[in-house]
């Protein structure tokens, strides 16, 4: 009964440290893939403030406003006047598609009597 | 185990038998029983200790061991921790109050040189100067040979540069990371944002400063890195912003004045949506300040908080208030504006000499009269006229945060006479910046209450100490509105939006006393819609002059207000304010004259 018992926790034992082993080696790939990921996000978030400086300058009002006088021809757009307020009763609804006629009901007859 | 009795039964009866006391016998097993039961306890007591020394003796070893591997070790960023999102250490962005960019960080490199690591510092410097024109050939070979080990080269480089500079490929050469201050709009808002600089620089990493405006007054919580993701958020509106300085820039150019500024405010919350002071400066490469001539001359100069004027006619609207919220008059009471009138030995003179009789306080008001404020005033008396006017914030620095409002603090008389109580009444003598009088003028917009100026995005209205009665504010934007619809600033209609105001010129002061007598500030401050005021709106133009008739016209109905009425018509509707028809005249009666 001893020596069984001797085995089991000698197996035990071995298979801990083997489990062991292998979490720590888990844990430490875990942690250079966290380090890796992140980088990656660091990486990402200087791209995205890069992009919203971009974003910002190509967006500055002095550039949108010639773009605006560059391209008058074609857009027309110049700046907001208080005659352009309307009211939401002033916008027509969109027309409503006719429905599709399904039964079609003769209302002349002339061809009944020849 | 084995007990032994402690009568042991022939050890008695030898006793008996000699005649001895059995009793001793049993003391005697009993003493000996009593000495082996405490030397076990002893034993055991003293294990025990020794475990608990065993125990605690690993336990500070362990703390010990613990404390000497920390304090050898070196120091690594926690890997298991959660992502440091929160912690940035860059410094915070700037927004508007849509959220649009106005300050921002750029990644960018610095250039250094180690002289003694350089393989080849002649070709190196003469390649260097073609990519940077700016750096001296001959002065870079001397330090590139001598003795320094270290020198900075350029504080920021392009991309395009420091490719160039790779492709050098001397290793003496390195980049720095740096982060810039970027303002992604340029000139826009730039005396509110001021401008950021380095302030201790390592070869790692510099930390960028606030020098100016809004990026010096908040410089803490810029910097904070537990604020690195959470933006600052101003009250300006880009979009306002932009459409306003576009329109002063043209007044200011139509006009032939040397320079303007117009400040938008919220009048129930402080807010000030636009704020603008020409001429201006480009952020990303701030201007050194002048040091010879006039201080307001640079364009470093931020006329709306740090230009202190005599703001003119624009006061006498405080005065006519405070007389109705006395209840010394109403705003139908009759006041002679006729003259001669002598306070403390001056004459009080009218605008061109005018005479405009008796005259209603709202006559008063509409037709700019001196006369007629300085009556109201000596009724008033100078301790109330002063206890108001403090009351409003125009006796010390506007709240406004930017570091250079706290410089803009009002020029008050050293003594607060009759004759200073009367020239105050019209402007003169007491000289405060627009951005005091935006705020005085959001007290009577607003219905009474005292608004403090703010660049912060609010989400309320103030709610201020109450500094006049609300009827006494009605009055006062009555009389306001009416000097637009039939007063001097006639050019200040908008139409549907009921612009009130009141003009105001005043002569520039000699630098050695005295007043010019064709350079003037011209000012027109304005509410809108004047029956239900949301906004306050504030232009001053520096030296104008219109020219388009026989004489000069330097006069702030001539002047400031059109600029003011383009600019309401530009502004408000991007404010997102209906333009209101007002009633028109009655269809069918035409006035007709005899002649």
């Amino acid at each position: 009964m001893k020596t069984v018992l001797y085995i089991l926790t000698t197996c035990a034992v071995i298979g801990l440290a083997f489990w062991a082993y292998r979490e720590n080696y888990a844990t430490q790939q875990a942690f250079s893939d966290t380090a890796k990921l992140r980088v990656s996000i660091r990486n990402a978030h200087s791209r995205l403030a890069v992009l919203r400086a971009e974003w910002a300058y190509q967006n500055r009002p002095d550039r949108l406003r010639d773009l605006a006088e560059i391209n008058f021809e074609r857009l027309g757009l110049l700046p907001l006047h208080p005659d352009q307020f309307g009211q939401v009763d002033q916008v027509a609804y969109p027309p409503q598609p006719l429905l599709p006629i399904t039964n079609p009901v003769d209302v002349s007859n002339m061809e009944a009597y020849p | 185990m084995i007990r032994t009795p402690l009568r042991p039964l022939a050890r008695i009866l030898d006793a008996r038998e000699k005649g001895e006391n059995p009793d001793a016998i049993e003391r005697e097993n009993k003493r000996i029983r009593h000495e082996q039961m405490r030397d076990a306890s002893r034993q055991r007591a003293e294990g025990r200790l020794l475990v608990l020394g065993v125990f605690f003796f690993c336990a500070f070893a362990v703390i010990s061991g613990r404390m000497a591997m920390m304090a050898t070790s070196d120091p690594t960023e926690p890997r298991g921790a959660a992502v440091g999102a929160a912690i940035s250490a860059a410094r915070a962005d700037i927004v508007d109050r849509n959220g649009n960019l106005l300050a921002t960080n750029f990644e960018t490199h610095a250039l250094y040189a180690q002289p003694k690591h350089l393989v080849d510092p002649v070709g190196s410097a003469k390649k260097l100067v073609g990519i940077f024109p700016d750096l001296k050939e001959d002065r870079l070979i001397r330090t590139f040979t001598g003795k320094r080990k270290f020198l900075w080269l350029k504080k920021k480089i392009s991309p395009e540069q420091m490719q160039a500079v790779h492709e050098i490929g001397d290793p003496g050469l390195m980049f720095a990371p740096r982060d810039m201050r970027l303002y992604p709009n340029g000139t826009l808002a730039a005396h509110v944002m001021g401008g950021a600089s380095y302030g201790k620089e390592g070869v790692d990493a510099a930390e960028v400063i606030g020098v100016a405006g809004a990026e010096k007054f908040f410089d803490d919580y810029l910097r904070d890195p537990a604020n690195g993701n959470k933006p600052l958020q101003l009250s300006l509106d880009l979009t306002v912003q932009a459409a306003s300085e576009r329109v002063l820039y043209g007044g200011m150019k139509l006009m032939n004045a040397k320079g303007a500024t117009s400040v938008l405010m919220d009048v129930y919350t402080g807010e000030v949506i636009s704020v603008v002071s020409l001429p201006t400066f480009d952020p990303n490469d701030r201007p050194r300040p002048a040091i010879v001539g006039d201080a307001s001359d640079s364009p470093l100069f931020n006329r709306a908080v740090q230009g202190v004027y005599e703001l003119g006619s624009t006061f006498k609207i405080f005065a006519a208030t405070q007389a109705i919220d006395l209840g010394l008059v109403n705003a139908e009471t009759i006041i002679d504006t006729a003259g001669p009138m002598k306070v403390g030995g001056f004459r009080i003179g009218e605008f061109r000499n005018k005479n405009y009789g008796p005259q209603s306080v709202t006559g008063i008001i509409v037709h700019s009269s001196n006369r007629g404020t300085g009556r109201l005033a000596l009724q008033i008396g100078a301790k109330r006229q002063k206890e108001f006017l403090k009351s409003l914030g125009f006796f010390e620095a506007t709240p406004f945060e930017i570091v250079e409002a706290s410089g803009g603090k009002p020029l008050l008389p050293k003594k607060w006479t009759e004759l200073s109580s009367v020239t105050i009444s019209y402007g003169h003598g007491l000289s405060s910046s627009p951005m005091h009088l935006a705020a005085g003028y959001a007290a009577i917009a607003n219905g009474g209450r005292k608004v403090k100026p703010t660049l912060v995005k609010q989400y309320g209205p103030q709610l201020g100490e109450r500094v006049m009665s609300e009827r006494a504010a009605s009055d006062g934007r009555m009389m306001l509105r009416k000097v637009v619809s039939e007063g001097t600033a006639s050019f200040g209609e908008v139409p549907g939006y009921q612009v009130g105001g009141k003009t105001g010129t005043a002569d520039k002061p000699k630098p050695r006393g005295g007043y010019y007598d064709d350079k003037v500030i011209a000012t027109f401050a304005s509410m809108f819609p004047a029956h239900d005021p949301k906004y306050v709106l504030i232009v001053t133009l520096d030296e104008p002059v219109e020219t388009s008739g026989d004489k000069p016209r330097r006069t702030a109905g001539w002047t400031a207000v059109p600029v003011a009425a383009e600019m309401i018509r530009r502004v408000a509707p991007l404010l997102g304010l209906r333009p209101t028809v007002e009633p028109g005249a009655p269809i069918g009666i035409t006035l007709t004259s005899s002649n």
